[in-house]
């Protein structure tokens, strides 16, 4: 017992006790200037150290649970008060317990002589080589070859040249339109201005080549370009999903509602609100796109399934140089 | 205690003068040099969070289905990264804090970076000797900026395939070579192999933080080498002489305490603010999109960009040469650091100062840097503020079409605008900072006071 009293006074006395320590350098000059002490501040950073441990206890003791609502807010917060406290005692501790000095120092100068002495150093090493020109060619093309041998393997990462990838979509004719669970799509259910979105049957439909938009309107209020006349069975037209400008799904459809002074209906991308429509063979007519959605022919076969009647008018998804300039094909 | 650690490190390294050196290198004080700090900081809370994150993510497109206990989710088809993402939101304790606070500190790391460079910029602190100190500091940013990206497309929600079909179509738009460069990164035409997340994923936990840390080193080395800049606060403040407070005892607290506050504020804010709530976007999937969809703030430049450029590809017959997205998503973004990189260089072929410059200009004394600089910001920002035209009208109603037209008009006209005014703003505050100086002289020799030289 007396033992414990004993351990006890002196660790308090350790730990409280302020002594005034003996100057151990008195037989040369300060480097750092005296300043006065500050034992409100000293409180203060202790009290603010003590808070910090508290809190990190505290995220501990939140962490144990198993489960607990909130528990992320009270996770942050006991982790951030701690860091808080611990902040604030640092700069306590710069502001008022340490002293602030006031030191110069010269800016740093270059250095000629050494330049040149470098300058001169290569060159001299030089002097036994006759024909430094031609070593020196010969150097870059090891580099240049090395260097060249080392990239190569890099092409494997894709096929650099054969961008004929582009132009696959899993669309031909005879090809039947299912909707995301895969259930074939009737002519028949195909409701008047109404978005669906179809796939190519048995195809991947992570393929930018197989998502489509399908929308019904009167035959009336279609205006296809001539040669497309008989690509929208009762009114029934589909384009690829796909924006032309930079790959997003076109997701949103525009039914106007009050036909007379709203707009007409619009096929909307929601990335740049490129804006497509549908009853003019997917015609750009606001937002950055620079060419219309392409088209899917369709058909109706005797069981009243929407088919492919071909391929797209177009190349699917976001341009490159030359995209213009072939018909997409089927995959398979 | 200390002195036995000196010794024994100085007798294996010698490294006893280049301490005390270090312990006694000096801080000029404003509170504008701490920004860079800052963006340290978060870059050493973004690594120690993001190390956490690597523990449970698996960077896989492999399709599996959800399982969990989040409802909405169960039962949809999603690649394994997803899930595992989601997972570690839901099941991994402080896994969601630790992501969220890895997505804050993105967010506050890059915004700290851009207003560090807008100091360096406006006080002129990129002229020689720290030019090449700028350079890499720029190089950091857009590696920052490929960094973030890569960090919220690793997950596979619905954002991040949108953001990452509109990366691949940037990529695929740069004319002549962009279709390759596309097919040669995703490895396939979109979405891409399933390598392409392996790839995305080494580069944003590994290739891209390297070299981030090894910029950073470099920067910080030229920094201390050339030392400090320093604003000229009295007459003792010279082009010859560095007037600051030491490492230590003076500056070390300041900055460990710095330290400490930005990672309070990032926990905090990780624990208390949701950011990108992953299990809200849904999985990716081709054919679906979502409305209203905003990106992290350090892209939404680029998707302004994007959208106020009009439709046009540039074609030649059948031949398509410049599809749009290459406009806004590279031409202008590549033009604004284009700009940013060649300042130092412009500005001294058209001062001809070629010297050495340790003082800093405040915004004022060189104003046509100044309203060179405004203008340029005013360009960048105008843009920035057309990519949040569509919340604009979900929230107020405006037109999005009229909203883009006028932002059309606007991304011409401000930045002049912006030149002349702030040019007049400079000259005018010089002016009056002049007819100061002359008044109270004026007074003090109506005192009888002696004349101040200045
Ligand atoms: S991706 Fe559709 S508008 Fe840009």
């Amino acid at each position: 017992m007396s033992a414990l009293r004993r351990w006890a006074i002196a660790l308090g006395v350790l730990l409280l006790g302020r002594k005034k320590r003996q100057p151990r350098f008195a037989d040369r000059p300060r480097i750092v200037p005296p300043g006065d002490a500050d034992p409100r501040a000293e409180w203060l950073v202790l009290v603010l150290l003590l808070f910090a441990a508290a809190a990190a206890v505290g995220f501990i003791v939140v962490y144990s649970f198993n489960h607990l609502a909130h528990q992320t807010q009270y996770l942050g917060l006991a982790l951030g008060l701690a860091f808080a406290c611990v902040a604030a005692a640092l700069i306590l501790v710069a502001k008022r317990l340490v002293v602030t000095e006031e030191l110069e120092e010269d800016y740093p100068l270059p250095h000629p002589t050494t330049q040149e002495e470098l300058e001169q150093l290569v060159e001299e090493s030089g002097d036994r080589l006759t024909r430094k020109r031609l070593l020196l060619t010969g150097a870059g093309a090891a580099a240049g070859a090395i260097g060249a041998a080392l990239v190569v393997p890099a092409l494997s990462l894709g096929p650099l040249l054969d961008t004929g990838g582009f132009y696959e979509t899993p669309w031909r004719r005879g090809v039947r339109l299912v909707d995301e669970h895969g259930k074939l799509l009737l002519l028949d259910e195909i409701e008047d201005g109404t978005f669906y979105t179809a796939y190519a049957q048995r195809a991947d439909k992570e393929l930018l080549g197989s998502p489509l938009v399908v929308v019904r309107f009167e035959p009336s209020q279609l205006h296809l370009p001539p040669k497309r006349r008989d690509w929208a069975p009762g009114g029934v037209v589909a384009y690829s999903k796909i924006c032309t400008h930079a790959g997003c799904a076109v997701a949103l459809f525009r039914k106007p509602t009050f036909p007379v002074v709203e707009p007409g209906p619009a096929l909307i991308c929601p990335c740049h609100y490129s804006t497509f429509d549908p009853t003019r063979g997917a015609k750009v007519i606001f937002g950055p796109a620079g060419r219309p959605l392409p088209q899917l022919p369709l058909a109706v076969d005797s069981s009243g399934v929407l088919r492919a009647a071909g391929n797209f008018s177009g190349p699917v998804g976001p341009s490159w140089s030359g995209v213009r300039s072939k018909a997409p094909r089927n995959a398979s | 205690m200390i002195r036995a650690v000196v010794r024994y490190l100085d007798e294996r390294s010698g490294t006893a003068p280049f301490l005390k050196k270090a312990l006694r290198y000096v801080f000029p004080d404003h509170w504008s040099f701490l920004l860079g700090e800052v963006a340290l900081y978060t870059f050493v809370i973004l690594v120690g969070t993001g190390i956490y994150l690597t523990l449970f993510f698996e960077p896989s497109t492999a399709t599996t289905y959800y399982t969990g206990h989040y409802l909405p989710l169960r039962g949809h088809e999603m690649s394994v990264a997803y899930r595992s993402a989601v997972d570690l939101s839901f099941k991994v304790r402080a896994g969601l804090l630790m992501r969220q606070t890895h997505h804050w500190a993105a967010d506050v790391f890059v915004a700290s970076i851009v207003l560090h460079m807008l100091r360096i910029f406006f006080t002129g602190a990129f002229r020689k000797p720290r030019d090449l100190t700028y350079y890499l500091g720029l190089t950091m940013l857009i590696v920052a900026l490929l960094e973030g990206y890569l960090g919220y497309s690793l997950v596979d929600d619905l954002l991040s395939g949108m953001g990452l079909a509109i990366g691949y179509s940037v990529l695929m738009s740069i004319p002549f070579v962009g279709g390759n460069l596309a097919l040669l990164l995703w490895g396939a035409p979109f979405p891409g192999k399933p390598d392409f997340e392996s790839r995305m994923y080494v580069a944003h936990v590994f290739l891209l933080p390297i070299l981030i840390a090894t910029l950073l080193g470099l920067h910080l080395f030229l920094v201390a080498a050339r030392h400090h800049t320093q604003f000229r606060e009295s007459r003792r403040t010279t082009e010859k002489k560095v007037i600051g407070i030491p490492t230590f005892p003076g500056q070390a607290p300041r900055s460990l305490g710095l330290f400490f506050a930005v990672a309070a504020v990032l926990f905090l804010l990780g624990g208390l603010i949701q950011i990108n709530p992953i299990w809200l976007w849904g999985p990716y999937h081709v054919a679906q999109g979502t409305n209203g969809a905003q990106p992290d703030w350090y892209l939404g430049w680029l998707i302004g960009a994007l959208r106020l450029v009009p439709s046009f590809d540039v074609t030649i017959g059948h031949y398509t040469l410049v599809p749009n997205p290459f406009w806004g998503g590279a031409l202008f973004p590549l033009l604004v650091f284009l700009i940013l990189y060649l300042s130092p260089w412009l500005e001294r072929r058209l001062t001809g100062e070629y010297g050495f410059r340790h003082l800093l200009d405040r915004p004022r004394d060189a104003p046509w840097r100044t309203a060179l600089g405004a203008a340029l910001f005013t360009w960048v920002f105008v843009v920035f503020l057309a990519g949040a035209s569509d919340r604009v009208f979900v929230s107020f109603g405006v037109s999005y079409v009229g909203q883009i037209w006028v932002y059309r008009v606007l991304v011409v006209i401000l930045p002049v605008v912006a030149l002349f005014a702030t040019r007049r703003l400079c000259l005018a505050l010089q002016e009056s900072e002049r007819l100061g100086r002359i008044r109270k002289q004026a007074e003090a020799e109506a005192r009888g006071e002696m004349p101040q030289p200045e």
